[in-house]
């Protein structure tokens, strides 16, 4: 287990929007995190990074233990987190920058300088993600000039050249349209074998389709964690059944 | 009767609506007229090239170098001083500083343009020029440099708020991709958010200039208005604009001296429709986006 939390509250102002949510992500498996619109996905999932610090007025209790290392501490150095967990978001967000620039970004930012390793890792990381033969011969034009599922890929990308060990991803599909989204499902399963994959869907068939563990949210509250089968096939709470079988939301 | 109403207030606002069509292009067909009959006794190249521009000595001579150049050396010292620091303030406002600094700060600003520019000139006069003055040891404080200092305190307003605007609107999931990736929140402004607001901040650049060339009675007053070629920012000064005030009174209408001044003019028009047509070149393509 790479990401344990233990009785995690978080407030937006006087606003309670996690409950004492446990659970413990396992490493390389996708775990997918659903539950209705509002119920807290994205606010749990930027726990795990802290970029609900970004937010003014956040409080938080309990625990979120990353390999032994506790990310609610104020001392954490928040750059080193962020590193090793990387996030993709809702809507593809390159910068209006080249795709060489947006691919080697996390580097730069990290001190590399080298010209050699930088080229080196702008080809690992967009063949990681099959964009390489694609657009090798388009390394400087502006990334915003990409379809949105190129974008998205070019995000992963970004994040994979900074060799984290989560991945964090917010709806990654829900811009893109249906044949996009099995494109990129499969990359996410070719990414498990090295890497973590948390990924907040409201698709279950989605989460169905490519999570190996299963959270299912609703008002703040973590109501069920399993095997995604079992959540699948026979979930555990009656909440759970309802909302898989369509009674809910 | 109703009718009739409704199709005089139409009219009314049709008038009032193409009126300033029709007053600008009659202003800009007097200001052809009488400017180019300057040409018909001085040739284009001495008038933008002469070194000499002495309107009532005999012959008279109206070379407008002296003019362009000092206008240039006062605009081009304005913006390398209010460019940087404009930026500056508008990443500390926008990005920096603590929302009730932030509000308190942009009223501020607000502010400093509210002054009319001959308050801010008067002001220079007494304190920047003897300033200026014992710093450099110079004999008189009236410089291009102390036209420069002026200026960039009026084109600042426009500069901040153009590029606190450009800065705010940078989409915010930008910052977060970035931030994410462990960005700090410097390289975040310099590497991404910067960029993005980058046609932004060249209209605002360009606006800002656009500002400060038209700018009149402060550089009149605090330039020392020598009209010769200058060569360096330390020395008295005259530019363009200056010139065209100060001479005006005097010229009698009708005269190759008066011509000349609207010669200018249409110098000035050119001037400055040509850098607000790149201003909002950047801010379209901005918008385009
Ligand atoms: N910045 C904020 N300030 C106050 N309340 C917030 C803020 N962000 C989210 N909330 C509230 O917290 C709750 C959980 O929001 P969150 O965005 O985590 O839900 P979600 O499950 O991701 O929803 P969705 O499926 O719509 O993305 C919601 O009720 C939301 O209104
Ligand atoms: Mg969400």
């Amino acid at each position: 287990m790479i990401i344990k939390t233990n009785k995690l509250n978080l407030w937006y102002g006087a606003f309670q929007a996690l409950i004492d949510v446990d659970l413990a992500i396992e490493r390389n498996r996708i775990t997918a995190l659903i539950g209705p619109s509002g119920c807290g996905k994205s606010t749990l999932l930027r726990v795990f990074n802290r970029m609900n610090d970004l937010i003014e007025g956040v409080r938080m209790s309990g625990s979120v233990n990353f390999e032994g290392k506790e990310i609610l501490d104020h001392e954490i150095d928040l750059i080193t987190l962020r590193k090793r967990i990387g996030m993709v978001f809702q809507r593809p967000n390159p910068f209006p920058l080249s795709v060489f620039e947006n691919v080697v970004y996390g580097l730069r930012v990290h001190g590399e300088k080298n010209k050699q390793v930088l080229a080196e890792a702008a080809e690992k990381s967009l063949s990681a993600v099959l964009l390489f033969d694609e657009l090798k011969d388009k390394l400087s034009m502006n990334a915003l000039g990409l379809s949105l599922e190129q974008q998205q890929r070019l995000c992963i990308a970004r994040l994979l050249s900074v060799t984290p060990e989560v991945l964090l991803m917010d709806e990654p599909c829900s811009a893109l349209d249906p044949f996009a989204t099995m494109k990129i499902e499969e990359l996410m399963i070719e990414l498990k074998k090295q890497y973590t994959i948390v990924i907040v869907t409201h698709n279950m068939q989605q989460a169905a389709r490519i999570s190996d563990d299963c959270g299912y949210l609703l008002l703040g509250e973590l109501v069920e964690f399993a095997d995604t089968k079992k959540i699948f096939t026979t979930p555990a709470d009656k909440r759970t059944e309802d909302y898989i079988t369509g009674r809910f939301g | 009767m109703k009718r009739a109403f409704e199709f005089l207030i139409e009219r009314a606002i049709f008038l009032s609506g193409i009126a300033s069509i029709i007053f600008v292009v009659l202003i800009f067909f007097f200001l052809l007229k009488e400017g180019l009959a300057l040409f018909q006794t001085e040739s284009l190249t001495g008038f933008l090239f002469g070194k000499n521009w002495y309107p009532i000595s005999d012959p008279p001579r109206f070379g407008i170098l002296p003019l362009f150049l000092g206008s240039l050396l006062v605009t081009l010292g304005a913006i390398v001083i209010a460019v940087p620091l404009g930026l500056a303030s508008a990443i500390y406002v926008a990005e920096v500083a603590p929302p009730k600094l932030r509000d308190i700060l942009k009223s501020g600003i607000e502010l400093l343009a509210a002054f009319p520019s001959i308050v801010l000139g008067f002001i220079g006069i007494v304190t920047l020029a003897p300033f200026l003055k014992s710093v450099f040891h110079l004999s008189s404080g009236l410089t291009a440099l102390a036209g420069s200092i002026m200026l960039a305190f009026m084109a600042m307003p426009t500069i901040v708020s153009i590029i606190e605007d450009a800065i705010v609107s940078v989409p915010k999931n930008y910052r977060e991709g970035s931030l994410a990736l462990g960005a700090t929140h410097w390289q975040t402004i310099y590497r991404v958010v910067l960029p993005a607001a980058s046609s932004g901040i060249l209209a605002a650049v360009m606006l800002g200039i656009g500002r400060v060339i038209g700018e009149t009675m402060a550089v009149l007053m605090i330039t020392g208005n020598a009209a010769v070629l200058p060569t360096s920012i330390l020395q008295p000064v005259r530019t363009l604009t200056a010139t065209i005030a100060a001479e005006m009174g005097e010229a009698v209408s009708g005269s190759e001296h008066y011509y000349a001044l609207f010669a200018i003019g249409i110098v000035l028009f050119i001037i400055s429709f040509v850098i607000n047509l790149l201003a909002d070149l950047f801010l379209h393509r901005k918008a385009a986006r």
